[in-house]
C-alpha cells in the first residue's frame, strides 16, 4: 500500500530524513515514534506529498511521487491526515468541515456528503454537535471531529501526527478509541504517537526514528521486548516511565 | 467680528447630496474593486512563482512611492484615449472613469498589503489542513484561507475605506463634482466658502467618526 524506498530529505544543509526505507501493507498499522526532531512529522508528510523529499522513491496505492507532474491533489484526497492540533476550519460548522472537501474535491452532491458526513460523525459519536462550530467544542471532541473529517473522503489510508499529543489526559481516551475501532476495522494507518499503550493494542509494527534515521522497524512483540537498540531502550524507558 | 452666513446651504442641499452620491460611489467602487485587485496582488505575492511575487511587490512599491493626486491625474490623461480608442463612445464622462480606475488601482496596492498581512496571520496547518484533504491551492486559498483572514481583516479594510472616503475629494483637480467640490463651489458662488467648508468638513467629521468607532467595535468584539 505504501512503499518507502531509501527517502532522503535537506533543509538546506540540513537533513531530516537519511535514507529511510519501510513497506506498509494494506490494512496494516504502523507506530512511529523516536524524540522530538528526529522526523516523524516530516517522514509522515512525505508519504501525501506535503513534503518534498530529494531522493529515494515512494509508491502510495500503485501512484509513485518520484514521477513528474504527478497529481498531488487527488493523491492527497485518497490518504486522509489528522494533524495533532486537528486544524479543523474554524469559520465552519462541523457539518460544513466534512462535508467541503466532499463536494469541492470529489464533486459529490450537498445531500449525499450530508449523509455520509452524518453516519462518520455518528461512528465517533458527534452526530448531536453538526451544527456546532469547532470553537464550541473540546480538544477530544474537535479531534474526532477531524478524524470524520479525514474519514469522509474514504481514503485508502489514514495519516495520524501525534493526534493525542495536544489534548489533556482526559480527553485521549475517546480520540484513541475512535482509532482502535478504526484499526480493527481494517484501515491501513501511520500514526506518530508516543501512546504506547495504542502500539501494544493494535500496531501490527512499530518504527523507531532517531536524527533522521529509521533505527528500528520491528512487530510490536519483538519492539517492546528486550532485544531492541540501546537507544530505542532508552528512549522507551523515559516515555513509559511517565 | 466675522458673521456667519449659514443661509446659502439650505438651497444648496441638493447640489450637495449629488456631490455626496459620487464621493460614495467613488469609494464603493474603490473599495470593492480594490479589494478584488488586492486579494489577486497579495495571492501574487505571496506565490511560490519568483517572477509573480515580483510583478506583485513591484505594483504596491510603485503605487504607494507616488501621491495619489499624481495617479489621479495620469490616469484622467491616459484613460480617455485608451477608452476611445477600444470603446468610442463619446458622452461617457471621462473624469469619473479616471476616476474610478486611478482609485481602484491605487487602493488596490495598500489593500494588497493588508490583505497580504491578513492571509500570513491564518496559521500555516490550515493550508496543510486544505491540501491534505485534496484542495488545490487555489481552492485552499478560497474557501479555508479567504474567508478567515478577510473575518480578521474587517476592521482595518474599513479604516482603510475611510482614508479613501477622504482622499476622494482630490477628484477636485479634473474637474469632478465630488461633495467638496460641489462645497467649495456654492461657496465661491455666494461667497459663504468658509461656513460651506465648515459644514463640508462637519459632514466628513461624522462618517468618518462614526465608520471609525464601527471598525473599532468590531476590532474588539473580533478580538474576544
Ligand atoms: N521548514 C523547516 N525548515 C528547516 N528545518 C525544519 C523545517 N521543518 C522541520 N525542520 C527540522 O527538521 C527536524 C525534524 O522535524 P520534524 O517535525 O519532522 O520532527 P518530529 O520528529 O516530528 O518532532 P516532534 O516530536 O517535535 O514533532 C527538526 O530538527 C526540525 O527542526
Ligand atoms: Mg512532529
Amino acid at each position: 500500500m505504501i512503499s518507502i524506498k531509501g527517502v532522503s530529505k535537506w533543509y538546506g544543509d540540513f537533513q531530516v530524513l537519511r535514507n529511510c526505507s519501510a513497506e506498509i501493507g494494506k490494512g496494516e498499522v504502523v507506530v512511529i515514534c523516536g524524540p522530538s526532531g528526529s522526523g516523524k512529522s516530516t517522514l509522515i508528510k512525505t508519504i501525501n506529498g506535503l513534503e518534498a523529499f530529494q531522493e529515494g522513491e515512494l509508491v502510495v496505492d500503485g501512484t509513485s511521487l518520484n514521477k513528474r507532474g504527478i497529481d498531488l491533489a487527488k493523491l492527497r484526497s485518497r490518504v486522509g491526515m489528522v494533524f495533532q492540533h486537528f486544524e479543523l476550519f474554524p469559520h465552519l460548522n462541523v457539518l460544513r468541515n466534512l462535508t467541503i472537501s466532499q463536494c469541492r474535491v470529489l464533486g459529490r452532491g450537498r445531500k449525499e456528503a450530508e449523509e455520509n458526513a452524518l453516519k462518520l460523525l455518528g461512528m465517533v459519536g458527534l452526530e448531536a454537535y453538526c451544527r456546532k462550530f469547532p470553537a464550541q467544542l473540546s480538544g477530544g471532541q474537535q479531534q474526532r471531529v477531524a478524524i470524520a473529517r479525514a474519514l469522509s473522503m474514504d481514503p485508502v489510508a489514514m495519516l495520524f501526527d501525534e493526534p493525542t499529543s495536544a489534548l489533556d489526559p482526559e480527553m485521549i481516551k475517546e480520540v484513541l478509541d475512535v482509532m482502535v475501532d478504526l484499526a480493527k476495522n481494517g484501515m491501513t494507518m501511520v500514526v506518530v504517537t508516543h501512546e504506547m499503550g495504542f502500539a501494544k493494542q493494535v500496531a501490527d509494527r512499530v518504527i523507531f526514528m532517531d536524527h533522521g534515521s529509521i533505527l528500528e522497524d520491528k512487530p510490536k512483540e519483538e519492539f517492546f521486548g528486550s532485544s531492541g537498540s540501546e537507544r530505542c531502550q532508552q528512549f522507551l524507558s523515559k516515555i513509559l516511565a511517565h | 467680528m466675522f458673521e456667519f452666513d449659514w443661509s446659502s446651504i439650505p438651497g444648496a442641499l441638493p447640489y450637495l447630496a449629488e456631490g455626496m452620491v459620487r464621493t460614495l460611489q467613488i469609494t464603493f467602487i474603490a473599495v470593492l474593486i480594490g479589494i478584488a485587485l488586492g486579494t489577486v496582488l497579495a495571492t501574487l505575492r505571496l506565490s511560490k512563482s519568483r517572477f509573480l511575487s515580483g510583478v506583485a511587490a513591484a505594483y504596491v512599491t510603485i503605487f504607494r512611492s507616488i501621491p495619489l493626486v499624481m495617479v489621479l491625474l495620469w490616469f484622467y490623461l491616459l484613460v480617455p484615449q485608451l477608452i476611445s480608442r477600444i470603446f468610442n463612445r463619446p458622452n461617457l464622462d471621462i473624469r469619473v472613469l479616471a476616476s474610478f480606475v486611478a482609485f481602484s488601482a491605487f487602493e488596490a496596492s495598500y489593500y494588497a498589503e493588508i490583505i497580504r498581512a491578513g492571509i500570513q496571520s491564518i496559521p500555516k496547518g490550515q493550508f496543510a489542513a486544505g491540501n491534505a484533504l485534496g484542495m488545490s491551492g487555489f481552492q485552499t486559498m478560497r474557501l479555508v484561507i479567504l474567508p478567515q483572514a478577510f473575518r480578521r481583516m474587517i476592521p482595518l479594510l474599513l479604516t482603510q475605506a475611510v482614508i479613501l472616503f477622504q482622499d476622494t475629494s482630490l477628484v477636485y483637480v479634473i474637474g469632478l463634482q465630488d461633495f467638496f467640490g460641489v462645497a467649495y463651489n456654492v461657496g465661491n458662488r455666494d461667497g459663504t466658502l468658509v461656513e460651506l467648508l465648515l459644514f463640508a468638513g462637519a459632514v466628513y467629521f461624522v462618517v468618518c467618526f462614526a465608520a471609525s468607532n464601527l471598525a473599532r467595535y468590531l476590532q474588539k468584539r473580533l478580538a474576544s
